[in-house]
């Protein structure tokens, strides 16, 4: 190892060790299966708001905006904005009734809702789906942080994160990981800000150099939908669908809101993380824009992901650049922990509740596991399939797969929880078609993604399917509703009742 | 305890809050849709606007890289306190008719 890897080294170690400690620290506090789903809900809407933060500013935020930005300029915003404005569509259709439901998962709130077990299975399988599809690019981008900042071999930073969530995720849970999440927004939050101010001032006081570009370029960069006529136009609306409507959506978004103590604490939680996410979003820009002074090399190598890695030290060099260095790697390999922690435990609640403790495998593994061992044995699963697939699969490009993520989510969960919510006539039936054409449609985009390269043409509509997969997954379920009208669920009125209904009404609020 | 649903009254109460937070949601939506959902429109028909500069900075970036944030901040705060108020109003009514079934 050489003494230019050692801030990297240094960085990532005290992440894995300050996450561990305080991952054991409320460790102590975590007894009962309702702490490791929920922690048992009475988290504070500050804490919860951190940790919503924590979880949800991934690797595509933390890396991936500033090296779109540096490559396509100011059209890229529209990540950032999404992913933001997302959290104002939760809030205007979801948060409180969501909460008030009184389920633990999105397949408990469709079972519960619709009463039926064949949605309920479907539910679990996009659950799954969905945060492996969220999953994979973490670990990839964890491979590249490593590489890039202590030159390990590839699949070092994968196997690094999948081991620190398996540790902390399987041992405490939801209540101690509530405490590792809030802990890792405000490490993220630190770890961009500094260096962009730092930088800032760097480049203040070398006289504002502008970009080693033309100043014609320069204006087409800053210009939003530059390139040729619709087709920036379609590629930015639906981008817009997907992370407006696909953030409710996220599987490790969702099982938050259950850790609410009530509903309005839900949409206090919800307008504290618009908060959160504005003051983060305001950052990537400065690396963006420093990028093109600096490190328009990244972009022409098309290693742009890497962008807030290597800027310090291309800025700055001797002692000051490793410690930027250093801080940025942190908050890199936060980003991968908290995200991935995050979905680890959704994907491990659904496949404990679903596959290990209903008895799916008993011939499999023999005797049923129950609660907390059913938990552990989901979180192993949850952790090594996406890991495998990571290693073996070639790099999408981090924001690219997560907006992919995005574009399933609001083509599936997202009809299913604004009619579950709004409207009474739905139906098992009607579910069950607008979450299979959803799904298929936005999945089809997702092998498309993989198989291919981006092109021109009728390709376009594959690049980003959000903008017509919502609206054909809404269709299917109205229609497939309205056709089996005789279905709607007897108990409907009174669910939405509890839906609706303030805490201070007294309802009965036990699940089911 | 439940809500009457039986009683007539608790349902026409119920039915007029969800209406109430629907439209409430509803206004959420269309000014979110005029605020942030028409620029890239704009920006698309008007593409002379990244020649104007504020602070030495082009107005797609300010306007996509931080005005926009504010704006949403400010919107959910309204809808939160139209929601709340409506919530209080529905306790409220549950209340003065509803003691019989608390």
């Amino acid at each position: 190892m050489t003494l230019e890897a050692l801030p990297g080294v240094v960085a990532v170690c005290a992440v894995a060790v300050a996450t561990l400690v305080i991952g054991s620290w409320g460790l102590r506090l975590s007894r009962t299966t309702s702490d490791f789903f929920v922690a048992s809900r009475t988290v504070h809407p500050r804490l919860n708001a951190s940790a919503i933060g924590g979880e949800y500013l991934s690797a595509a935020s933390f890396l991936g905006v500033a090296g779109l930005l540096l490559t396509f300029g100011a059209d890229m915003l529209w990540y950032p904005i999404g992913w933001t404005a997302g959290y104002v569509v939760l809030l205007a259709l979801v948060a409180a009734p969501l909460r008030r439901s009184g389920a633990y998962t999105l397949p408990d709130f469709a079972e519960a809702r619709l009463g039926s077990r064949g949605v309920r299975a479907l539910c679990s399988l996009l659950v799954v789906a969905i945060a492996w599809l969220y999953l994979i690019p973490q670990f990839q981008g964890a491979g590249l942080t490593l590489r890039s900042a202590v030159g390990a071999p590839a699949w070092v930073g994968p196997v690094v994160v999948a081991l620190v969530v398996l540790v902390n995720v399987g041992s405490g849970g939801m209540r101690s990981i509530t405490l590792v999440q809030a802990f890792q927004y405000w490490l993220k939050l630190t770890a961009l800000l500094i260096p962009a101010a730092v930088l800032l001032a760097v480049w203040v006081g070398q006289g504002t150099p502008a970009a080693d570009v033309g100043a014609a370029d320069l204006t087409e960069w800053s210009r939003p939908l530059a390139d040729d006529c619709g087709r920036g136009l379609y590629l930015t609306y639906s981008l817009i669908i997907a992370t407006f409507l696909g953030t409710m959506g996220l599987p490790h978004v969702v099982v938050r809101f259950y850790t609410n103590p009530d509903g309005a604490a839900a949409r206090r939680t919800t307008m504290t993380v618009l908060g959160l996410l504005g003051i983060f979003y305001v950052i990537p820009p400065v690396y963006g824009a420093l990028g093109r002074v600096y490190a328009g090399e990244l972009s022409r190598s098309g290693r742009s992901d890497a962008l807030v890695l290597e800027l310090p030290r291309l800025m700055l060099d001797g002692p000051l650049g490793d410690a930027l260095t250093g801080l940025v790697t942190a908050g890199a390999f936060a980003a991968f922990l908290s995200t991935s922690s995050g979905l680890s435990i959704a994907v491990a609640g659904v496949l404990g509740q679903d596959v290990f403790e209903r008895g799916l495998l008993d011939r499999v593994v023999g005797p049923r596991l129950r609660g907390v061992a059913a938990f552990r044995a989901g979180c192993v699963v949850a952790v090594v399939v996406p890991l495998i697939v990571a290693l073996a699969l070639p790099d999408l490009g981090v924001a690219r797969a997560v907006g992919l993520a995005f574009a399933v989510a609001a083509s599936t969960f997202c009809p299913l929880l604004v009619l579950g919510i709004w409207w009474r006539r739905l139906t098992d039936v009607g579910a069950m078609c607008g979450l299979v054409v959803g799904f298929a449609g936005s999945g089809s985009a997702v092998v498309w993604a993989m198989l291919s390269r981006p092109t021109s043409g009728w390709a376009l509509l594959m690049e980003q399917p959000a903008a017509w997969s919502v609206p054909l997954a809404f269709l299917a379920m109205v229609l497939g509703s309205r056709l089996t009208a005789h279905r709607v669920p007897v108990h409907t009125r009174r669910f939405l009742a509890r839906l609706h209904a303030p805490e201070a009404i007294g309802l009965d609020r036990s699940s089911r | 305890m439940e809500i009457d649903t039986g009683s007539p009254l608790g349902e026409v109460y119920l039915d007029s809050l969800l209406a109430a937070q629907l439209r409430a949601a509803g206004w959420l939506l269309m000014l979110l849709v005029i605020g942030v959902g028409s620029l890239p429109i704009l920006f698309f028909v008007v593409p002379d606007l990244v020649e104007v500069t504020l602070l030495g900075a082009p107005l797609p970036w300010l306007v996509l890289g931080v005005a926009v944030y504010p704006f949403l901040l400010a919107l959910g705060w309204g809808f939160i306190r139209r929601v709340e108020g409506n919530e209080r109003a529905f306790v409220d009514l549950m209340g003065r008719d509803g003691s019989r079934s608390r």
